[in-house]
């Protein structure tokens, strides 16, 4: 359930929505962070809901001392009015036996708060690829119906490629019909069938990756989404340094080593 | 996961698993599930007064709600707060979950889940918290308890344990500065904690951050104080570091300090008993 964080209620009309799933290395929360972080969007409100597990912590985006303290949640929506973008960032994992109905509240919250579009980021495990899928590049797009035909020319411009659909039962039965498989993609699946059977705007951005550090995985989804939404400008050499990591990306090892070591 | 060396690892993974669409579940699955569900619901056991009271349509009146999670932190609560004898159990919160005991019963002595209320000072409540509540019931815990409580000009006070393998800092953490603590406050906590606030990256899960999550979103003053130790069991000195709250805390109830050490004593023998490695 959302409930904003401001005194008068949060208007989405219109905003397109960008979502992580999540998913395989957490590449598309980490994703999300780094545009909250350099587009420095404020907090409008919080996605209050049993379905995912609680946490807490200081400003994950903390750029001095003076902004540090300020507690966030495990779900938190935020804005930048000037390019009618929301997000939504989910930091904890979703609690297996209440996904389904974690999905439901979304696509109840995105159908009453009136987005224009939604976008999921979202990863899934490359070890589980097909042939087909093993070549070229490790990025791919799923759009519903709906999404499809409003963005259309924007597709062709950027020659994406959708994500394949693979055979249920590869070399034993040829005439089968070929589904959908996304392997460690979370609700990524099941949003994105549930708003082609409901007509809602969505689309998928999705990476094959492993664990690890995902940190390069990020950036990678990050500029393929800005690619499409342009939500950064200009053309740099090096297309990683115009986003700000936030500095609850430290110590993503573990703490410091002990000095007596040397 | 076994190594090479025959030793059983935990690995904590974060993959997470596709939704099964295709996956049909029958009746049969369906009411072992439902049941299950069901069995896992969180019940709260109010005393006869406060039953009336609630029945009546009111709410619990409190001004100043604290709660213990972890052995360390309800010890330190028995030691200083309700050794007084000044404190009445007005009910408890029962959490059916995997850790749960067989045979012991809801009521089962050494982990439970206790409200005591002040006998002169009503408006104080206190929640002492020594059995584990599951993931999926701390939403479900927090919502319950938060619903009979009245929450205009209430203030709540978190006191937690943690390990300090779990704290994350840039500098060697040498072994002479555990116990330490943290605290973490919500927007409407205008008061002044009484320790360092919690440092990005760490954060705080379980009981403590449902509760302060909770209180961010529906505008509660509520601060948790998290003691990293890096002792296992409960010891003395790690919750000697939570004395600095008790100076909060005793504007709203009498704090009682004498004989606290004996008390103290008997929590940190009793696990000690338990001990047989150095026999």
């Amino acid at each position: 359930m959302f409930i904003s964080s401001q005194d008068s209620p949060a208007a989405f009309k219109g905003f397109t929505l960008v979502m992580p799933a999540v998913a395989v290395g957490n590449v598309g929360q980490l994703a999300v962070d780094l545009i909250v972080s350099t587009l420095n969007m404020s907090r409008v409100g919080y996605f209050h809901t049993d379905c995912l597990i609680p946490m807490a912590g200081n400003n994950p985006y903390a750029s001095s001392k003076a902004d540090a303290e300020e507690l966030h949640t495990p779900a938190e929506v935020y804005t930048a009015a000037e390019l009618k973008l929301a997000v939504l960032q989910i930091r904890a994992p979703i609690i297996q036996t209440r996904s389904r109905k974690f999905r439901q509240q979304l696509k109840s919250w995105i159908k009453a708060s009136g987005f224009s579009r939604t976008v999921v980021l979202s990863s899934s495990h490359a070890y589980q690829r097909d042939d087909q899928q093993l070549q070229g590049i490790s990025l791919r797009y799923l759009m519903t119906p709906s999404m499809l035909a409003a963005s259309a020319d924007a597709l062709k411009e950027l020659g994406w490629r959708e994500m394949e659909r693979i055979p249920a039962f590869p070399g034993v039965d040829a005439d089968a019909e070929p589904r959908l498989c996304i392997p460690g993609g979370g609700i990524t699946k099941g949003l994105y069938t549930d708003s082609c059977a409901e007509d809602l705007p969505l689309a998928v951005l999705l990476l094959f990756c492993s664990e690890g550090d995902n940190i390069p995985d990020a950036f990678a989804l990050v500029n393929h989404l800005n690619d499409w939404l342009h939500l950064l400008d200009g053309q740099s050499e090096q297309p990683n340094s115009k986003w700000k990591i936030p500095t609850s990306w430290s110590l993503l090892f573990g703490s410091g080593i002990p000095p007596a070591l040397f | 996961m076994a190594t090479f060396f025959g030793e059983v690892l935990s690995v904590y993974s974060r993959a997470v698993e596709e939704d099964d669409e295709e996956l049909e579940e029958n009746e049969e699955d369906e009411q072992i599930r439902r049941e299950l569900e069901e069995k896992r619901t969180v019940h709260l056991h109010w005393n006869p007064e406060i039953s009336e009271l609630l029945r009546a349509g009111n709410k619990v009146q409190c001004s100043s709600f604290i709660l213990a999670v972890g052995h360390n932190a309800a010890s330190f609560l028995s030691a200083y707060i309700l050794a007084s004898a000044n404190w009445d159990v007005v009910g408890r919160a029962v959490a059916w979950n995997e850790m749960s005991r067989s045979g012991t019963g809801p009521s089962g002595e050494g982990s439970a889940c206790v409200f005591y209320r002040h006998k002169d000072e009503p408006a104080a409540l206190i929640c002492h918290v020594t059995c584990h509540i599951a993931e999926d019931q701390l939403f479900q815990w927090t919502e319950k308890v938060f619903g009979y409580l009245q929450t205009r000009g209430l203030t709540v006070t978190v006191l937690s344990d943690s390990s300090v393998a779990d704290y994350k800092t840039a500098d060697y953490l040498c072994s002479s500065s555990a116990p330490f603590l943290r605290s973490l406050c919500s927007s409407a906590f205008s008061d002044q904690p009484v320790c360092q606030s919690l440092e990005q990256p760490n954060i705080i899960t379980g009981l403590p951050a449902a509760v302060l999550n909770h209180c961010q979103v529906h505008s509660i003053a509520a601060a948790v104080y998290q003691c990293y130790s890096d002792v296992t069991g409960p010891d003395s000195i790690t919750m000697d570091k939570y004395k600095p709250v008790l100076t909060k805390l005793g504007r709203s109830i009498q704090v009682y300090s004498s004989q606290s050490t004996d008390v103290l004593c008997k929590f940190v023998r009793s696990s000690e008993i338990q001990s047989n490695l150095y026999i």
